[in-house]
């Protein structure tokens, strides 16, 4: 511990009174074996058992915590549901981490507003849930949408399967209550949904909690869609099933989801579901559609007609729910399928233009013929998000650093051909030294800018998001395992 | 950080100001008009060393929307930074600042492809609809112009070039800066360059419109559209003096399905409601002339809003999204104008702006009114123009 770490460390334990009295006795963890229950989030192999962790009832109490971290100088790190895959809730050592899990009232739903207020802490289905009796929904789907915290995906903007046509959550927040750096309470937006001023809202959402914390979030809730049709689509290769994405997508049809798996994906999920999808397929679709019904009806045809022309040997189509259910099944399961194919593997997630989707993943094809590593593909094919899951057996020596090697190399041909290093996992700890392979020195010096600009003593959560030097010698996260959600049945991932 | 003055690349001509490039009554005293980015870069790196303030004129037609600036010696014409790179197979287009709306749009419509965002006045540039950043009516459906950008290429106050973003739809890598300069005013820099997604042209449209007596029954019309599965593409709502109180309502879609989804919208309008194949000419403009004011308020407001406001302002607007605009004659005394403004800003969450005043009520009305966040954006603002000499004052509560 050097010195200034050390006088940090002083700093915390005399914090620790104070915390209790803005939190309460049992608002505050100190016990090592507690905190060692939070010193990772979804990504696994970064940890840090935190300084601290507190967990305030009330926005009052974030913001008390929050100002008296500025006031020490102490980092903090906010933490919704832990299910994020970019490690951007990695606690710090010598800091507090501040964790929104017992402010989950879901305080209003309102339909003749289209919107909720709700507490960051509400797990993002509950909200569904607490909508659909009015026929209603909260469109954003994350996979870990049972579990994680709508201030989650607040932080890491999160998207889902169907974000391809609804957008992400920055696209359905009108409004938050924010705690900002210094630990003032301010409110942005409401029910009401163009403020005046800079989109405050707009930046704050995707920021991975280096800006604050948000207490209390204003939702659109969307009108349940009247039909919903799902169809799986089977084809004797990748490049005929990226063409049909290509035409179904160039026609106009824009549908909720478009998602592809490769041959070595579906053998997996058969392996561990079986799941039952057309045998020797080289590439699945599952195509959703939904809305006005006679809409539906004319696009599951075109899409049929579209698949037909595109090479597709077998196309299913299911608008009952537990049809469309196991169609669904394979996909969902295919993240955690891999490992009965494989001890160990890399989730990377990474975006192309959709155009550039066949030339990449013949490369792909290349990388892993080339370096002997099994690359399993399932992405969401709509909008060009791929993740692609590197296999490698951890028993093996060096064999972590050769997956690794050509999971980089996937995200280097994601930046060649013009797309990002994140769709939806978020920068984090993993990938902020990424961040220089997509953007420049000013890039990243604007954007540093930007976070100094409200967050002068670079206390919120820092080295996340932008690379620091303290942070880029450490290597980029692996998993052995099914995450720790999945493996306890609370999430799906896929 | 590169700076840009160290570059090989000739500085851009400057020429003097003249009374045409005048900004509200500021007259600037060197105008430029820079053909690419970098010598926009150039431009304002040579502005920051000379202590300039600055101001960015796109098609010069919402120069009177917002406060002028406080002073002004430099005027950067984005005029020559024009062109479109179009990825059709993408759906995602990229143009430069100066491009006009009218260009890209007519580009897009050459390949059936569109930007689904509705221009609030003609004759505009991509910059310049950007930085004022309001929307349209069909953000209903297809989102406010700030969910139709990608990335966004700007250059800082201080001639550093930046881009956040990209030219992918998703992408959550770093923080997304266009936000703040979509409908910032120009007060953040000047954008250089902006990327959109794009949607295929709908085969089929249609507006199905319908007038009220009174705002309870227009409401209980609006609610049936709300509750039907009809999934509308604006839901407009209009009212003034001397006017009807109105709903506009635009389907799109497939010729299969936009038949019966037209019937349902007929029946939850009411039996008076009119059917059209076309959008009337001028769809989306807001009023050109006159003041102008931006009301935000809860969507289920709406109606009321207009129908109680409409008998001394014309109203028109979102009303599902809460997203209404004031327009006033010309020639409106001050007063008046500051009286609705005020007795909007009474309601609980309600928030108004008067976007465009006359040169008289300019100093007399409050164009703001309360602004949440205030000194958060004034963080934002000391940030990136630490000298405020970038449209100084133009922004949202005198930044």
């Amino acid at each position: 511990m050097s010195l200034a770490e050390n006088e940090t460390a002083v700093a915390l334990s005399a914090l620790v009174p104070e915390l209790r009295t803005i939190c309460g006795e049992n608002g505050v963890l100190t016990d090592h074996s507690q905190r060692r229950t939070y010193e990772n989030d979804g990504l696994a192999h970064h940890r840090e058992v935190p300084g601290v962790v507190v967990l305030p009832t009330s926005a009052e109490q974030v913001a008390a915590v929050v100002r008296l971290c500025h006031e020490r100088g102490v980092p903090f790190v906010p933490r919704g549901a832990g299910t994020g895959l970019s490690a951007g809730a990695l606690p710090r050592a010598e800091g507090v981490l501040l964790v929104t899990s017992r402010m989950r009232r879901i305080l209003e739903i309102d339909i003749a507003n289209e919107c909720a207020v709700v507490e960051p802490g509400v797990a993002n289905l509950d909200i569904t849930r607490a909508a659909a009796p009015h026929g209603y929904y909260y469109a954003p789907d994350p996979s870990s949408q049972q579990v994680c915290s709508v201030g989650g995906n607040v932080a890491e903007n999160s998207g889902g399967a169907h974000c391809l046509k609804y957008g992400f959550t920055v696209n359905h927040v009108r409004g938050l209550d924010v705690v900002t750096p210094a630990g003032d309470l301010v409110r942005l937006g409401g029910k009401a949904a163009d403020a005046p001023g800079y989109d405050l809202i707009g930046t704050f959402v995707g920021s991975e909690g280096t800006l604050g914390v948000a207490t209390r979030v204003v939702v659109n809730l969307t009108r349940s869609p009247e039909k919903t049709v799902t169809l799986l689509s089977a084809f004797q290769s990748m490049d005929a099933g990226g063409h049909a994405v290509s035409s179904i997508i160039g026609e106009g049809v824009l549908p909720s989801a478009i998602e592809m798996m490769d041959a070595l994906a579906i053998e997996a999920a058969e392996a561990a579901v079986a799941c039952d999808y057309p045998a020797g397929a080289a590439a699945v679709l599952v195509v959703e559609l939904d809305g006005p019904t006679e809409e539906v009806d004319a696009q599951v045809e075109q899409v049929e007609r579209l698949c037909a022309e595109a090479g597709s040997f077998e196309t299913r189509t299911a608008s009952g729910a537990q049809e469309r259910a196991l169609i669904w099944k394979g996909r969902k399961s295919a993240f955690a399928a891999v490992g009965r194919i494989s001890p160990s593997y890399i989730v990377q997630d990474g975006v192309v233009p959709r155009t550039a989707l066949p030339e990449v993943l013949r490369r792909i094809t290349e990388l892993s013929a080339e370096s002997g590593i099994r690359v399993a593909n399932v992405f969401h094919a709509g909008d060009g998000n791929l993740h692609p899951l590197v296999l490698f057996d951890d028993a093996e020596p060096g064999a972590w650093d050769r997956a690794e090697e050509v999971s980089a190399q996937i995200l280097d041909l994601c930046v060649e051909h013009g797309g990002s290093i994140t769709g939806e996992h978020g920068v984090g700890v993993d990938k902020a030294c990424k961040m220089p392979r997509m953007y420049g020195p000013d890039d990243l010096e604007t954007f540093d800018l930007f976070r100094r600009s409200l967050d002068p003593e670079g206390t919120a959560n820092p080295d996340k998001l932008l690379p620091t030097p303290r942070l880029c010698g450490e290597q980029p996260g692996v998993r052995h395992e099914v995450h720790p959600l999945v493996a306890s049945g609370q999430a799906e991932q896929f | 950080m590169t700076m840009a003055g160290s570059s090989r690349a000739p500085i851009p001509v400057v020429r003097a100001g003249a009374p045409e490039d005048a900004v509200g009554d500021l007259v600037p005293t060197k105008v430029t008009e820079p053909s690419n980015t970098e010598e926009l870069s150039l431009a304002l790196a040579g502005a920051t060393r000379e202590g300039e303030t600055v101001a960015v004129r796109g098609g010069g037609t919402a120069q009177d929307w917002g406060p002028a600036p406080r002073a002004l010696d430099l005027l950067v014409d984005t005029g020559k930074l024009s062109w479109i790179d179009h990825d059709p197979g993408d759906l995602v287009v990229e143009a430069g600042a100066g491009t006009p709306v009218a260009d890209l749009y007519a580009h897009l419509a050459g390949e059936g492809q569109r930007l689904s965002y509705d221009p609030v006045r003609t004759g505009g540039t991509v910059g310049g609809t950007v930085a004022t950043g309001a929307s349209g009516p069909r953000r209903l459906l297809h989102g406010a112009l700030r969910d139709l950008v990608i990335g966004m290429t700007v250059v800082r106050p201080d001639g550093v070039v930046a881009r956040s973003g990209g030219r992918v739809v998703k992408n959550v890598a770093g923080y997304d800066l266009a936000k703040l300069h979509t409908g910032g005013y120009g007060t953040l820099g000047a954008i250089a360059s902006v990327a959109f997604r794009l949607q295929p042209e709908p085969p089929a449209l249609c507006l199905v419109e319908s007038e009220y007596a009174s705002g309870e029954e227009a409401d209980r019309a609006l609610a049936a559209v709300r509750e039907s599965a009809i999934v509308p593409s604006a839901v407009e709502v209009r009212a003034g003096p001397g006017s009807a109180l109105t709903l506009q309502v635009v389907l799109e879609g497939t010729h299969e399905g936009l038949r019966p989804r037209t019937e349902e919208a007929v029946q939850a309008l009411g039996a008076h409601a009119h059917v059209s194949r076309y959008l009337p000419s001028g769809w989306g403009h807001r009023p050109s002339k006159g003041p102008l004011a931006w009301l935000s308020l809860p969507p289920a407001e709406s109606v009321e809003a207009a129908a109680r406001l409409g008998h001394r302002v014309r109203v028109g607007g979102c009303a599902p999204r809460g997203a209404l605009h004031l327009s006033w004659p010309e020639g409106t005394p001050p007063e008046e104008i500051a009286s609705v403004l005020e007795e909007v800003r009474a309601q609980p969450e309600w928030t108004a702006q008067l976007v465009r005043a006359c040169p008289d009520s300019a100093t007399t009305v409050d164009r703001w009114g309360q602004i949440p966040g205030l000194p958060l954006m004034r963080a934002v603002k000391d940030a990136f123009d630490p000298d405020h000499r970038f449209a100084p004052g133009r922004g949202a509560g005198g930044i």
